[in-house]
């Protein structure tokens, strides 16, 4: 391990190399923060770039750059804006966007960056260290194993439910996966609930909903009731983090970055899935008085998924380098570039071409690191976003919410769905629903019903429940992470 | 009837259609073979019917008790808010998803930032023609020379003149 560790800082810490993950790192964040524009399309669009240059260990070493650019990018609309335009930084929004409306957007950001770059070089860590042996233990899920690990991830809904909430937040959660269920199944290419309209074969956009629900209602929130973004009125008050906060984020840093990643190893779970679940498992496990701080601005609740994303982000290069497989949709792009330059991944990678294994998992340290001294400078000034005057910022808010939808889908009908599902996110809004749910819904939905199908059609019915113990074991886990809460609240008033 | 019973209202008669076509029509057209299956195209939004229509009837008959909050704003007050202003913005909206294909980018967004901050009550229009044109610019040249997404500048004829 060690030669090849060397062979990989030979080759990462190039000039040329250093530059590209320095260009990959800045192009990703920056491009990141636009709505719409997730690290796959970013990717795709890079693509050429870095065929061009010939050499696949540049070539990966930039690619990889962009991808960590692009979700930290992504996080910073979140938390500023409450736009997340991809599914990895939704959950960042639920605490970071709070936090930004308390004037604490420095704080939040230098979180998220700690957050990230502690999550990307611990999964570094654990890649070299367990990469060959994870490959065989990723193999072990099966379908089953997928369906339970996602609704594990909605146990994340559990977060959601205050007093008298409880029903709410499964109406919203049915309902987002009720939305996931319009358009053409994977598993059964049948259009299913598009009412005959042909622009809805496809299904809904996840980011044409992300907008309606988080930063369109937001914005005409604005509207109705004047008030600055962040009552610093711009002024960077927090940007450091107390030696306690650090003391209270860095378990669960600890503890993400270790979950994040293995997650991210199993081919079809991903940053997404990773994200939700470590809000979730934070928030159960967190002492009743912190878990009614999850939602309004706590540290944790942002800490845990901007760690377990990057962790999970690192996490997929497993299957993708020991296996071949890809593990997301942004691997598959990453594995047709490295086609595309003649390096096949697999099992024999690490053995014929140990210069391209080696140079990814260090350009990963360095490119994290690069990350967090370009970005943490950056933080007072990428702040000021909220500082804008509301005359000037809430049309560039419902501009970029419908850019973000456009370029996603192409496509202007997708707008109009915008405006239309954003006066459905303001009424629910005014009524109290949690928004957060219906996402978690329909982003888990279509993976949910594909590998519930599978599953049912492997077992010819729901005997895999029981015949699998692994999937007993996360549906057992799910319902005491929903159940665990109320159990404490419970003892706590019976001790009194 | 508070807005989360109503709202709960629409949602059960969303999800009592869902389920109706779920459980009565869907499977029609599907193939003999298919039949055979444990698992039919219809068989997950059964279950989301029957769950979503119970969390439904939970809130529309208040069998939850749960304090009853009133959010950041009070719809029953919404006229003491800037509802117009909303209203305003959201037509806007409207209007640009029909206009940005057939007058073209350029015009479209710069218009739609000007026009929204003059209905936010800025009336500096020397720094908002600055702000929305040079905005508009900066975002289309990223999007479609950097990035290679098509979006059409200028409306079609415009473009046929300058032999675009």
């Amino acid at each position: 391990m060690l030669e090849g560790i060397l062979i990989g800082l030979q080759t990462a810490l190039s000039f040329q190399n250093l530059l590209l993950v320095v260009a990959g790192c800045l192009i990703g964040t920056f491009i990141g923060m636009l709505p719409g524009l997730g690290p796959m399309s970013i990717i795709a669009i890079m693509i050429p770039v870095a065929i061009s240059m010939g050499d696949p260990s540049a070539a990966l070493i930039l690619l990889a750059g962009v991808y960590y650019g692009a979700i930290f990018g992504g996080s910073t609309s979140s938390i500023l804006l409450n736009a997340p335009g991809v599914a990895g930084t939704v959950a960042s929004s639920f605490d970071g966007y709070p936090m930004a409306q308390q004037g604490k957007a420095g704080k939040a950001l230098t979180i998220a960056a700690i957050a990230s770059f502690a999550g990307g070089t611990i999964g570094a860590i654990l890649l070299m260290i367990f990469a060959p042996m994870l490959s065989s233990v990723a193999l072990l899920f099966h379908s089953a194993e997928y369906f339970a690990l996602m609704i594990v991830g909605m146990s994340a809904i559990a977060a959601f439910a205050g007093r008298g909430q409880v029903a709410k937040a499964l109406l919203m959660t049915v309902f987002g996966l009720i939305m996931a269920t319009v358009g053409e199944g994977a598993l059964f290419n049948l259009p299913r609930f598009t009412m005959g309209i042909m622009d809805l074969q496809s299904g809904f956009g996840f980011v044409t909903l992300a907008m309606a629900m988080f930063a369109l209602p937001e914005a005409i929130f604005l509207v109705l009731k004047p008030k600055n973004l962040g009552d610093s009125g711009g002024e960077i008050k927090e940007l450091r983090i107390t030696r306690a906060e650090a003391r209270a984020i860095a378990p669960i840093i600890a503890r993400q970055s270790v979950q994040g990643f293995f997650i991210g190893v199993l081919p079809g779970a991903g940053a997404t899935i990773a994200s939700f679940l470590g809000y979730a498992v934070e928030r159960n496990i967190a002492p009743k008085h912190e878990q009614d701080e999850f939602g309004k601005g706590s540290i944790k609740g942002l800490a845990a998924p901007e760690t377990a994303n990057n962790a999970a982000c690192t996490g997929s290069f497993v299957p993708l380098l020991t296996l071949g497989i890809p593990g997301s949709g942004t691997t598959a792009i990453l594995l047709g570039a490295l086609i595309a330059l003649n390096v096949t991944p697999g099992p024999r990678l690490m053995i014929d071409e140990p210069q391209i294994f080696w140079a990814v998992i260090m350009s990963m340290f360095i490119g994290n690191l690069v990350l967090l001294i370009l970005n943490l400078p950056l933080i007072p000034y990428i702040a000021k976003v909220l500082a804008i005057p509301r005359n000037y910022l809430i049309p560039f808010i419902l501009f970029f919410t419908l850019m973000g939808a456009y370029i996603g889908q192409n496509n202007a009908t997708e707008l109009l769905l915008l405006v239309g599902f954003g006066v459905c996110g303001i009424a629910l809004k005014f009524a109290n629903y949690p928004l957060p749910p219906l996402l978690i819904g329909f982003i888990l939905g279509g993976m949910m019903e594909d590998n519930f199908s599978r599953s049912m059609q492997l077992y010819g019915g729901m005997s895999f429940i029981w015949e699998r113990p692994m999937t007993l074991g996360l549906l057992i886990l799910a319902v005491s992470l929903v159940l665990l809460p109320g159990f404490r609240a419970m003892r706590a008033r019976a001790t009194g | 009837m508070a807005l989360d019973r109503w709202i709960a209202l629409i949602f059960l008669g969303i999800c009592l259609t869902y389920g109706y076509t779920a459980w009565f029509t869907m499977d029609d057209g599907l193939a003999p073979f298919m039949r055979r299956n444990p698992v039919w195209p219809s068989t997950f939004p059964k279950v989301l019917s029957v769950f979503g229509s119970v969390a439904a009837f939970i809130i529309l008959l208040g069998l939850e008790k749960g304090e009853e909050k009133i959010g950041e704003i009070d719809y029953r007050r919404l006229h003491e808010y800037k509802l117009g202003q909303a209203l305003l913005l959201l037509g806007l909206m409207v209007v640009y998803a029909l206009c940005l294909r057939p007058i073209g980018f350029l015009i479209s967004t710069a218009s739609f930032l000007l026009l929204g901050s003059f209905i936010l009550g800025e009336r500096k229009w020397h720094i908002m023609l600055l702000i929305a044109l040079s905005a508009t610019f900066v975002v289309w040249y990223l999007v479609q020379e950097v990035l290679g997404i098509y979006m059409r500048p200028l409306p079609a004829f415009i473009i046929a003149l300058i032999g675009g």
